[in-house]
Formats: structure tokens, C-alpha cells, sequence
């Protein structure tokens, strides 16, 4: 943070009353401009500084299109449901988190990428694995967590929503993949959280607001070449491959505007979508 | 559920020939879905949670003869993991991914160049995968078909919930030597009845249950 903003978590700011005398201390960002553009945005940005997760099936470090991970780890559950994050050794286990990445890499060619993998080599105890690495991903500090993935179990759901809500207020921006079907799916669906959908566009830096969420972008994801196991690559489509657009373009913002909250940084997209300021 | 609920359920869901019924209707999806997509082959793969294997339940297409009743463990290949993240997927050039566990594939005799899948889901519960094969190879992948397969397999998840449910009775009937069977077969007998026999029949079990306090 180069800090010309405030930081709520200071304990000298005011938490739950502003008396007269700190409204001096909660001034904001003088050079916050008339218009938002792309350019004032993340205009010369590379995303270095950011710091992005990648919760999935773990990414394949060297991949030409990925290159190096700033971490990787495995997370799993103890026998009392205690969180397990190990030093994560066998990598991508499906190609699906390597893709991700790579769609990351791409667009903000230098921010770091971390890893958490929540999918092992079988299907049981996804949901409850894939809370434990949120809780994680959340407690390390990340600037962007991208998730293209959900759970539908309805139990999970209460504790995501606190997750989702404790993320915001620590300024981990949470990118989720929003479903394509008609099925009740979280996190996408809480507005403490970016969703993403997928529009048809070729054009990476496309992306579009939606005036009537819960599905709140679009970004690419028709027909995107991405890595893939083994330094092979892909063609693929769907709102997993969205998601990592956004998340790419999140960490760009954030690189060069550090003080942002995610309240600020929704909102500094929306002002850049194609369909708002963005399309000029 | 409770012992009642099971065997309301049993005798709601129960009757003989539920099975292949459920089944004609999973055929009729995968080739529905199928000819929609212009695509070789098409079928559903459910998910038995007791030995965490995926098993061809339909098959349309390649392998139609052969593969209905073929498992392969549900963390494998692209089904599994469609299974696992509940997100549907398309991939191009399919042979280069290794999720497509090729040894399962080369099994059925047929390597697939394109794939759509995605999950059939009910309520909370992912049952299986609806898979799409070798849509058109000049044709582009649009969203549009991305949401038609998204309702068929919320069309085929709702009718392998009643396969499930259907096979479920069945195991509370007992099978053909259960006891509860009995039950069942009076159910459909009656039912199958016309006119004043059908009456009769009515009366006479309405007589039963007031005799056993039912």
C-alpha cells in the first residue's frame, strides 16, 4: 500500500462513530479524477506490486504461459476440522487452475500468482475443503482471490457469506464465477463478491456491467486459449474462464491503485466496463 | 426419512416398471440433446456415492451398444471434475487434455475431439454429468448452446432424481421376494382395476386399514 488513502484497520480512525473531530482523519484521496478512464485506471500498469490467488486445482509452475508461483499450497481438513495448508508438491491436478493463471498472466503479466488447492484426485469433501481454502486464502493477505468454481450445498452456505463478508472488510477482493444454470450456487451470489459471467467478445479487456445482478460482469469466456498440463495449451470456454479475466483486470487496478477497497475497486470497474465509460 | 416417509415413497414410486421407464426418459434426453447439437454422441453419467464411481446411464451415439453400465472412478476424467466443481466445461481438441482420462475413453472405443459437459444438479446434491461428444467441427462454440445444455441437464437432473427415488422404493420393497412388495403389487392390482371392481377393491382396503388401525 503506498497509502495516501485511509486504512480503516488503523485503530486511530473511527470505528463505529465519526465524533466532529475525526472527519479530517477520514479524508479521502485527493486525486481522485472527474472522470474514471481505463487510462487513469490501470493504465501502464503490469499488476506488479498485486498480489493474486488462484483457489483451484493447483497450477503447473514453469508453464510457459503461467511462469513463476510467489506459493503453492494443498489445503485439506484435520480430524478436527482444523485447516491444513502443506507446501503443495504435486501441482495442478486437473489443468483447470493452470489455465486460470495463465489467463491471469497474460493480462497483468507481473503481478505474483499463488496457489491454493482445494481439488484433490477424487470427488468427496470438495465443499468443506473449498471453505477451508477461502479461510485461508483470506487470512494470507491476498489483494485478489479468483474462484471459478461453487458449491451447491446449501450448509456451506451461511459460512461463505461470513467468509465472503470478512474478505471485503479486509480488502481481499473475492472474483467468482457466477453459474450458468438454474441452480442455487455459492459465493457468486453475495454482493460482497464480484460474479462473473461470460460474454462472446474475442477482446480480453472486454468486460461489461450488468444492470441486473446477481451476475454483476461479463468477461470473456468463448473459445480462450489457455495453459494446460504438461506446457500443452487449450481451447476452452465457459464462466470459469471469465472469471480469471476479471480477476486479471482487478489486480491491474490495484497494482496502481493500491488504496482501493473493494467497495471502491467495484466501483472503478463498473465506471471502466465497455458498456459504461470503458468502450470509448 | 422416517420408516413412513420411506414407505409412502415406496408405494408411490415403486411400482414395477418404474426403472425402465426412468431410463427411456434418459434416452430420450441424450437423444434430444444429441440431434439439438448436431453432435456424434451424447450420454449421462450418474454418480454412485457408495464406491464413488461415475456409470454410463444413457448412451446415445458411439458406444450406445456397449457402454450402459460401464463405471470408471469419479475423480477421473473431465465428467469427474464437471462433478466436482458443479461447473459445466467445453473443450476444443479434447485428446490434449489430461482430464480426459484416455485410457476411459479408449475403453469404449471411441476418443472424442470436443466435449460439452455439465453437471446435473438437484437441490444441493451433483448426481452426474450430461456429456455432449463431437459437436459440428465447424461450427463455433456460442453461449446459446452453453444455456441449452445447462437446461438439459437440469431436465435430465430432475429425471435422474426419480430414477434414484424409483430405485431407492425398490430397495425398501425388498426386491422381488420383499415383503413390503406385497404392498406395492396390491397398489398397482387395484389401481389397474375398472368400474365396480376398482369400488370393491377400494372398499375392501379401506376395510383393511380400519382393521389395522392404519
Amino acid at each position: 500500500m503506498t497509502g495516501h488513502g485511509w486504512d480503516a484497520s488503523q485503530t486511530a480512525l473511527p470505528a463505529w462513530s465519526l465524533p466532529k473531530d475525526a472527519v479530517d482523519r477520514i479524508a479521502l484521496p485527493g486525486d481522485w479524477p472527474e472522470q474514471v478512464t481505463r487510462q487513469w485506471a490501470w493504465g501502464g500498469s503490469t499488476g506488479k506490486g498485486a498480489r493474486v490467488c488462484i483457489l483451484d486445482s493447483g497450477v503447473e509452475a514453469g508453464h510457459p504461459m503461467v511462469g513463476g508461483l510467489e506459493s503453492a499450497v494443498v489445503v485439506s481438513l484435520g480430524e478436527n476440522d482444523e485447516v491444513i495448508a502443506l507446501e503443495d508438491t504435486e501441482g495442478d491436478v486437473s489443468g483447470h487452475g493452470t489455465a486460470c493463471a495463465g489467463i491471469v498472466r497474460a493480462l497483468a503479466p507481473e503481478c505474483s500468482i499463488s496457489s491454493v488447492r482445494v481439488l484433490g484426485a477424487s470427488f468427496t469433501g470438495s465443499g468443506a475443503v473449498l471453505l477451508a481454502g477461502l479461510r485461508y486464502a483470506v487470512e494470507q493477505g491476498f489483494d485478489v482471490i479468483n474462484m471459478s468454481l461453487s458449491t451447491t450445498k446449501k450448509p456451506f452456505a451461511a459460512v461463505l457469506h461470513e467468509l465472503a463478508d470478512s474478505a471485503y472488510f479486509r480488502r481481499a477482493v473475492l472474483v467468482a464465477s457466477a453459474h450458468n444454470m438454474p441452480v442455487e450456487s455459492y459465493p457468486w451470489r453475495f454482493s460482497s463478491v464480484i460474479s462473473v459471467g461470460s460474454h462472446e467478445d474475442p477482446d480480453p479487456l472486454a468486460f461489461y456491467a450488468n444492470p441486473s445482478p446477481p451476475v454483476e460482469f461479463f468477461g470473456r469466456g468463448v473459445s480462450v486459449e489457455v495453459p494446460w498440463l504438461g506446457g500443452r495449451k487449450l481451447t476452452v470456454s465457459g464462466n470459469s474462464f471469465a472469471t480469471p479475466h476479471i480477476t486479471a483486470i482487478c489486480a491491474l487496478i490495484l497494482a496502481k491503485h493500491p488504496e482501493l477497497t473493494p467497495f471502491q475497486l467495484k466501483n472503478v470497474l463498473y465506471l471502466t466496463a465497455t458498456n459504461v465509460g470503458g468502450g470509448q | 426419512m422416517t420408516g413412513k416417509d420411506d414407505l409412502t415413497a415406496a408405494v408411490a414410486a415403486g411400482v414395477v416398471g418404474s426403472e425402465e421407464a426412468f431410463r427411456a426418459l434418459l434416452g430420450a434426453i441424450v437423444e434430444v440433446a444429441r440431434s439439438i447439437f448436431g453432435a456424434k454422441a451424447s450420454s449421462i453419467l450418474l454418480l454412485d456415492e457408495e464406491t464413488e464411481e461415475l456409470v454410463f446411464e444413457a448412451v446415445v451415439g458411439e458406444g450406445e451398444e456397449t457402454l450402459i453400465g460401464t463405471r470408471f472412478p469419479a475423480g477421473k476424467g473431465i465428467a469427474g471434475w464437471v462433478l466436482a466443481t458443479r461447473t459445466p466445461l467445453v473443450i476444443e481438441d479434447v485428446q490434449q487434455d489430461p482430464r480426459f482420462a484416455s485410457d476411459v475413453a479408449e475403453g469404449t472405443g471411441y476418443v472424442p475431439k470436443g466435449l460439452m459437459a455439465a453437471p446435473l444438479l438437484h437441490e444441493e446434491r451433483a448426481l452426474g454429468v450430461l456429456s455432449v461428444l463431437d459437436r459440428p467441427e465447424a461450427s463455433l462454440f456460442s453461449l446459446q448452446e452453453m444455456e441449452l445444455l445447462g437446461l438439459f441437464s437440469n431436465q435430465a437432473a430432475i429425471a435422474v432424481d426419480l430414477l434414484l427415488k424409483a430405485r431407492k422404493a425398490e430397495g425398501i420393497l425388498g426386491g422381488e421376494g420383499g415383503d413390503l412388495r406385497v404392498v406395492a403389487r396390491i397398489a398397482a392390482a387395484v389401481d389397474a382395476l375398472e368400474d365396480e371392481r376398482r369400488a370393491a377393491g377400494m372398499r375392501l382396503l379401506r376395510e383393511l386399514a380400519d382393521l389395522l388401525g392404519a
